[in-house]
């Protein structure tokens, strides 16, 4: 019974919800545990980062790797968490000053560093091998030089209406309208249809991998 | 042939290098060059101008400081031909730093248009649950706001009087970085509510919603820095992100460089190797 | 720039380079800001969820403005914000994973979210994703005839683009068709749907390379504009 009930749970759940589209007496209910849900949500990010605190504090105690910058991370952990629930996360509190001069700066650098790994990958990677990768290569470069105004410095004020599919900007719209368009609506309906699937069997219980191991 | 050599497996602290000063020079010595309007952000344009005085526009701050770059000049450009065309803005976020952004956001917005809180925006918070909060602000937006971010009722404030569902929002404007953002509110809001939404993004996740303005669900998109850049072109007012396309500018043009010269570097080892007999070599070598 | 102020930004542009001193190799003063970032990030969550989350959900629904719990009956109605414990059972259960004797317990908090999240993905996914994405390429008209002051012409510009559109679309969804052997018409077809892939796949990394620089360039325009020339101004340097 310690799956088949959780099992029953979210049968009734994920039903309540498809129903309450046909079913219009049933859109408070639906409205309740829609709000149960953002509880449990709250407790599930709240076990993340017990869990964290957890594994570093062990690292701590066991004096593993690293263990030093650890003790940054937990005590980092507890100035923001304390902070914030004691004396507000509004505009001028302290929070608001260590998010904006802490967590902004080094959030924005992290994915800054990314920056230089794709331009370091375009260069030492990236190879026109095939016609698949030729063809990923050219459309590539059209889309990187119509994005920005530089790819149409060339192209005189008086360019001629006839000849304007030979600039960047035309070429990458017509690339994003059409052949963009065209491949990602392919994966939109495939991975669609997918999840589609997936919820149906997570209903049925077909699907129990969520309920980890016996 | 030793310097084709040198090239195909250069020091990729070099590339860094290069990067950094093909960012750096363009922010210190500006080109000036402009950006050309796109019908995706003139569509968001055009629906913001059609709307009447007084209109209820929800914007959804669904980004976080990482994506502050591309989004943040969106927002402020977007917030501005709002202010400016009178309307009634009602701030909420999917993503919990997108409130604190909103906060900075409209604290440089009120000290350039005389607007006032309560009356003219309202800043929600932010509500963690994605498409389930959208789907229940399409039910009722007092049960799932209560109060604002500071915690004022909001029943007290003029400006969400008869907002009682998403029904009574004219337009709304996610600033995405990811999911809960823009597929979220074309799934839930345009699909179950039939609300107009309009979307701005990072340009990594722009590509996949073009299908979406194809159909309708989405009547507009700015994607990244160059649709921020748009925005502020069309709206007439000189920001950071057309400050920035010049940067950007140099940077492609250098990446384009970059895969041109590692190419032909390519090709011209790799017949030498045909030449000599040998058999293909497995790829660059790597370096510290 | 007042002092506090300068202190920040100092603070910012420190950990900035500390970062960005990966780019050189790793060292002690990346680990330790990617540490504090972690730390901070986790503590960041955890106030927001607080204040966002448990106290509107939970705590103001079960006590109200008054701090007293409400009765099951009032005034023979009953009292439906009790039903807001059975969502706070639900968020407790999810705590059990610690305790590995009693983890099965949080099964029930997990299949909530889960069927929940299911139940609406099911409808909106098949809305929006799919009925809409197939609706949207079977109204495309590959014969587009356009009325103007002449008569009707043929417009050869969007009659070209529907039809590629059309191709690209069932050519790609036949690529992801992998229950029978790409051979023949449909080897072909796949075939063809796989470059309108890889266009597709191109022209992401185009936009991929935009976003991660634009990233980059916020980051050198905070060093240069608010580090360097800020620090300078407030100095009288500048």
């Amino acid at each position: 019974m310690r799956r088949e009930i959780p099992m029953i749970v979210a049968f009734l759940a994920g039903v309540i919800i498809i129903l309450e589209f046909f079913v219009p007496m049933l859109r408070d209910v639906a409205g309740q545990i829609q709000q149960w849900y953002l509880v449990v949500v709250a407790f599930a990010i709240l076990v993340g980062a017990f869990n964290l605190l957890r594994i570093n504090y062990m690292k701590v105690r066991d004096r593993r790797a690293d263990w030093p910058y650890s003790v940054v991370l937990i005590a980092g952990l507890f100035a923001m968490a304390i902070v914030g629930i004691f004396w507000g996360i509004e505009q001028g509190t302290v929070f608001d000053w260590l998010f904006n001069y802490l967590m902004f700066p080094m959030s924005s650098t992290m994915f800054a560093l990314l920056a230089f790994f794709v331009a370091s990958a375009a260069y030492r990677a990236f190879r026109a091998r095939t016609v698949d990768a030729t063809l990923l290569l050219v459309a590539a470069i059209i889309v990187m030089l119509g994005q920005v105004p530089i790819g149409s410095i060339w192209v005189p004020a008086g360019w001629p209406h006839s000849l304007i599919f030979l600039t960047p900007d035309w070429l990458k719209d017509r690339i994003m309208e059409i052949f963009n368009t065209a491949g990602q609506r392919a994966i939109l309906i495939g991975a669609s249809l997918g999840v589609v699937s997936t919820s149906l069997r997570i209903l049925l219980g077909i699907e129990r991998s969520y309920l980890g191991e016996e | 042939m030793k310097f084709v050599r040198w090239l195909a497996d250069i020091d990729r602290r070099i590339l860094f290098l290069l990067i950094a000063v093909a960012v750096v020079v363009p922010l210190i010595f500006p080109l000036g060059m402009r950006v050309k309007v796109t019908t995706q952000a003139q569509n968001i344009y055009d629906q913001v101008e059609s709307l009447p005085a007084g209109s209820r526009i929800l914007v959804s701050f669904d980004y976080d400081p990482a994506a502050a770059p591309e989004v943040h000049p969106m927002a402020l450009a977007f917030l501005r031909h709002c202010f400016a065309k009178k309307h009634k803005v009602i701030i909420m976020a999917l993503w919990p730093q997108g409130a604190q952004l909103a906060v900075s956001a409209m604290a440089e917005i009120s000290r350039e248009f005389d607007i006032v809180y309560g009356r003219d925006y309202v800043n929600l918070g932010y509500k963690p649950g994605g498409d389930i909060v959208i789907k229940s602000l399409g039910s009722s937006f007092p049960k799932v706001f209560p109060t604002d971010m500071a915690g004022e009722p909001t029943a007290n404030l003029p400006v969400m009087a008869r907002v009682r569902n998403l029904k009574d929002i004219d337009l709304v404007m996610d600033l995405s970085a990811g999911d809960p953002g823009i597929p979220a509110w074309v799934r839930v809001a345009n699909a179950l509510y039939q609300r107009k939404i309009a979307g701005g993004c990072t340009a990594v996740s722009a590509p996949q919603f073009f299908p979406y303005l194809q159909t309708g669900q989405l009547i507009g998109l700015l994607g990244g820095l160059r649709g921020a850049a748009e925005y502020e072109t069309i709206i007439g007012y000189a920001g950071k992100a057309s400050r920035r396309m010049d940067a950007q500018s140099i940077a492609h043009l250098v990446i384009i460089l970059f895969i041109i010269f590692a190419n032909v570097s390519y090709f011209i080892l790799r017949r030498q190797r045909a030449e000599k007999g040998e058999g293909p070599k497995a790829g660059p070598s790597a370096s510290a | 720039m007042d002092g506090l102020t300068l202190f920040g930004t100092w603070l910012a542009a420190i950990l900035t380079l500390c970062i960005l001193s990966f780019l050189y190799k790793d060292n002690p003063f990346y680990k330790f800001a990617e540490y504090l970032f972690v730390g901070v990030s986790a503590g960041f969550w955890i106030a927001y969820n607080f204040h966002n989350l448990l106290v509107p959900n939970l705590v103001v629904p079960l006590f109200g403005a008054d701090g007293a719990l409400p009765k099951l009956v009032e005034e023979g109605q009953l009292d439906l914000r009790l039903l807001t414990v059975i969502a706070g059972l639900l968020g407790i259960t999810m705590l059990f994973r610690f305790f590995p004797k009693v983890a099965w317990v949080s099964r029930y908090g997990i299949a909530f979210s889960v069927g929940l999240g299911a139940g609406l993905a099911f409808v909106v996914y098949l809305q929006a994703n799919c009925i809409y994405q197939i609706w949207g390429t079977v109204r495309l008209s590959p014969v587009v005839i356009t009325e103007s002051a002449t008569g009707w012409t043929f417009d050869w510009g969007a009659s070209l683009a529907n039809t590629l559109l059309i191709i690209g679309v069932v050519s790609a969804l036949v690529y992801f068709y992998f229950s029978k052997e790409h051979k023949g018409v449909l080897g072909a077809t796949a075939r063809l749907g796989i470059w309108f892939l890889m266009v597709s796949f191109g022209a992401a990394f185009g936009y991929t390379v935009m976003a991660r620089i634009s990233l980059l360039i916020g980051r050198m325009e905070f060093l240069i504009d608010d580090w360097i020339k800020g620090t300078l101004t407030t100095l009288g340097l500048l």
